[in-house]
């Protein structure tokens, strides 16, 4: 196994006590690493004890076989490339200086560039689609494209393995995509090993090949995506007793308004989806149904409704369903009808139409 | 769309304009030198012709008085200023990248009356013995006052991040050793204090070509060393993490700085006496006029600027009240302060 990274049993913490113990991951190389759990649970801590900038307490972190702490800052510097999330605000400095920093451990005596290392640079601002930014002053930037520049710096330090603490915080939701995608291809062409930290978490199950969770005095998981994104695992690691993360998508809804149902809801084929949110929003409590469990209404009926009726997918509506969203439909004050398609499977829904109490029916378009 | 060749045209065409703005900054600097020590050299109390100078300077020839004032008195003294002026403000600027703040500098973090109660401490203990105090002692002592109120300062630093309380406790380390200094020069012997205190303000008069020797061995030893520490300091102009990953012995670095700035501004103060706010304007305008930080350009036009402005100062001081001088501190407040207080307005905008 052609191992990047390896740590051994490595307990980290600050000022020499530990805050997580018991640290046993293995990266491979070209293997992308995602940190993972709630603010302040130490994932940065990690990352600086992975980069030598906080000494570690215990256990080893092996990076290609050799022990951090026998590495000099000039070789590991040679090796690895980092992203902070501390801010940097240089005097006069532009941004073509800074991504050119990133060139330091491979100048000579006197840091000058030579030609192939101004082609470098300016591949690596050309990379990240930041080499318009290249005169402007780095102090002079938005957080974002300030970001981006670090990005730029790192990725012309051309490291075999790249280290970054919550790259994407400031980024909009189109340069976090460019980013995460620069990554996987880096990883895959290149094979860099990257380790990052996320708060996005639906990102980070699209991007990792591996997932660590950070929560408490251990690891709460090390693992693929698959078997970390597990809906009782998420909840338990960030805490979440209110409001719902859907796995599958990666998706967050607000908490359910409790209560008994005010309002019934009967749609399909996602057509309910603003109308549950907008419930939720006005704070009503609703029942809806009756749902194919394979139905995208479905998924955020379960997180934002009082109670759901389903039946299972592609069967006919049994009666058993009929009766219950009857009765619940009794209760409500009004029932919100939404336009979805009825076909052979689901035509039962017309007797729960039909049975809609007069003056209770709201249509929706 | 810009093309591959469009942006490398672009980005030479930029390199150019920085590389032409660099070479005029030099020029001036080149120029105002020249300028101010032929003035210098020209003004004083006894009026001199310039063809006169001229012989006197490249034939040492001509009136006997005459040729004392110029190679005896003038001369030395112009170089000293050259020489401490340049080395105060590199010290500044080294400070400046070790705190990461332009405000730092030798005077405002206490370190010259440090150095400045060291000086006098040994001075009065060997003009009471010896009758006089030779250079590499109250260099020594200098050095030693200057790593203490650094390592006061250090010490500091370590318990406060903020950079405003740093910089009042390095104002109160400096008012606490001038107190000090002025406690030791009330109760000195008489025929000593007009010495201490002509010094102990700052002044160039009197300096000696072996004066001369001394501080420029230092200062060039010490130029030479923090111009071979460029790249790192470059480094470090991004902060301390980010210049450990880039493989800086950040503690083997830092410990080089803080001596070098000790060493450079405590030479100053041992031959010259603390001189204000060079160590922050001198940098800072000519950071500003090169428009970049890059250490490789910085640090020489650093060195020359303070050396300007210094033997500027030192002009003004000598030949603005004649025959009365003034301190050099008096005549470098005058320009420096008002060049900080422009700093902090402007950063206290942007922020």
């Amino acid at each position: 196994m052609d191992l990047a990274l390896e740590t051994k049993d490595l307990a980290v913490g600050y000022g020499g006590r530990p805050l997580i113990r018991e640290i046993c991951m293995q990266i491979r190389r070209g293997e992308i690493v995602t940190l993972i759990g709630p603010n302040g649970a130490g994932k940065s801590t990690i990352l600086k004890s992975l980069t030598k900038h906080l000494q570690t307490i215990s256990g080893r972190v092996l990076v290609e076989g050799t022990d951090l702490r026998t590495m000099s800052c000039r070789r590991l510097a040679e090796k690895t490339a980092v992203m902070l999330t501390e801010r940097v605000s240089p005097e006069l400095m532009s941004c073509w200086d800074v991504v050119a920093s990133g060139r330091y451990p491979f100048t000579g005596r006197m840091g000058r560039l030579t030609h192939a290392d101004e082609q470098i640079v300016m591949d690596a601002m050309r990379t990240v689609n930041v080499l318009e930014l290249a005169e402007r002053s780095f102090a002079a930037i938005s957080d974002g494209q300030r970001q981006r520049i670090l990005l730029a710096r790192a990725i012309c330090q051309k490291p075999e393995i790249l280290v970054l603490d919550e790259p994407t915080s400031y980024l909009d939701v189109r340069h976090k995509l460019e980013l995460l995608g620069l990554l996987r291809t880096m990883a895959r062409q290149k094979g860099v090993t990257v380790i990052l930290s996320l708060h996005e978490i639906d990102l980070a199950q699209k991007v990792s090949d591996k997932i660590l969770c950070v929560k408490g005095d251990r690891i709460a998981g090390f693992g693929e995506p698959a078997e970390i994104f597990q809906d009782a695992r998420i909840r338990a690691l960030y805490g979440l007793d209110a409001g719902a993360y859907d796995t599958a998508f990666g998706s967050v809804e607000l908490p359910k308004i409790a209560g008994a149902p005010q309002a019934f809801v009967i749609s399909g084929c996602g057509s309910g989806i603003p109308v549950f949110r907008q419930l939720q929003k006005d704070g009503i409590p609703f029942a809806a149904g009756i749902l194919y469990e394979n139905d995208i209404d479905c998924r955020v009926a379960r997180s934002l409704a009082a109670e759901t009726v389903t039946e299972k997918p592609f069967c006919p509506i049994s009666d058993a369903a009929l009766e219950r969203a009857g009765q619940l439909m009794a209760g409500c004050e009004r029932v919100i009808v939404t336009d979805f398609p009825i076909g052979p499977c689901n035509e039962r829904i017309r007797e729960l139409l039909n049975k809609i109490p007069a003056g209770k029916l709201h249509r929706t378009v | 769309m810009p093309t591959k060749e469009s942006d490398e045209a672009r980005l030479r065409q930029a390199g150019r304009r920085r590389r032409a703005r660099y070479a005029l900054v030099f020029l001036i600097l080149l120029l105002a030198f020249c300028a101010i020590t032929v003035l210098n050299i020209n003004s004083g109390s006894v009026r001199i012709s310039l063809p006169e100078i001229a012989r006197i300077l490249f034939r040492r020839t001509g009136d006997a008085a005459q040729v004392s004032i110029i190679w005896k008195i003038r001369l030395p003294r112009i170089f000293m200023a050259a020489i401490l002026g340049g080395a105060l403000a590199l010290s500044g600027f080294l400070l400046q990248t070790f705190f990461g703040n332009p405000i730092a500098g030798p005077f405002v973090l206490g370190i010259s009356s440090g150095a400045k109660m060291a000086v006098a401490l040994t001075m009065i203990w060997f003009l009471e013995r010896a009758g006089n105090a030779s250079s590499a002692a109250l260099i020594a002592a200098a050095f030693v006052g200057a790593l203490l109120s650094t390592g006061f300062v250090l010490l500091l630093s370590r318990r406060v991040a903020s950079m405003s309380v740093l910089l009042v406790g390095g104002i109160m380390i400096g008012y606490i050793c001038s107190a000090l200094t002025d406690f030791l020069v009330t109760f000195a012997d008489d025929a000593n204090i007009v010495n201490l205190h002509g010094w102990s303000l700052g002044s160039f008069s009197g300096m000696t070509w072996d004066n001369v020797a001394a501080a420029g061995t230092i200062v060039a030893v010490a130029l030479a060393l923090v111009f071979a520490l460029s790249k790192p300091i470059g480094a470090y102009q991004l902060g301390e993490a980010y210049a450990q990953s880039m493989g800086v012995s950040v503690r083997r670095f830092r410990v080089l700085l803080i001596l070098l700035s000790s060493v450079l501004s405590a030479c100053v103060t041992a031959f010259a006496g603390p001189i204000s706010f060079v160590g922050i304007a001198v940098p800072h305008l000519v950071k500003r006029g090169l428009h970049t930080a890059r250490p490789l350009v910085v640090i020489p036009a650093t060195f020359l600027g303070g050396a300007v402005f210094c033997m500027f100062c030192d002009l003004i001081a000598r030949t603005a009240f004649a025959p009365t001088e003034l301190n050099i501190s008096t005549v470098s407040s005058v320009f420096g302060a008002p060049v900080v207080i422009f700093m902090m307005l402007r950063r206290s905008g942007r922020d």
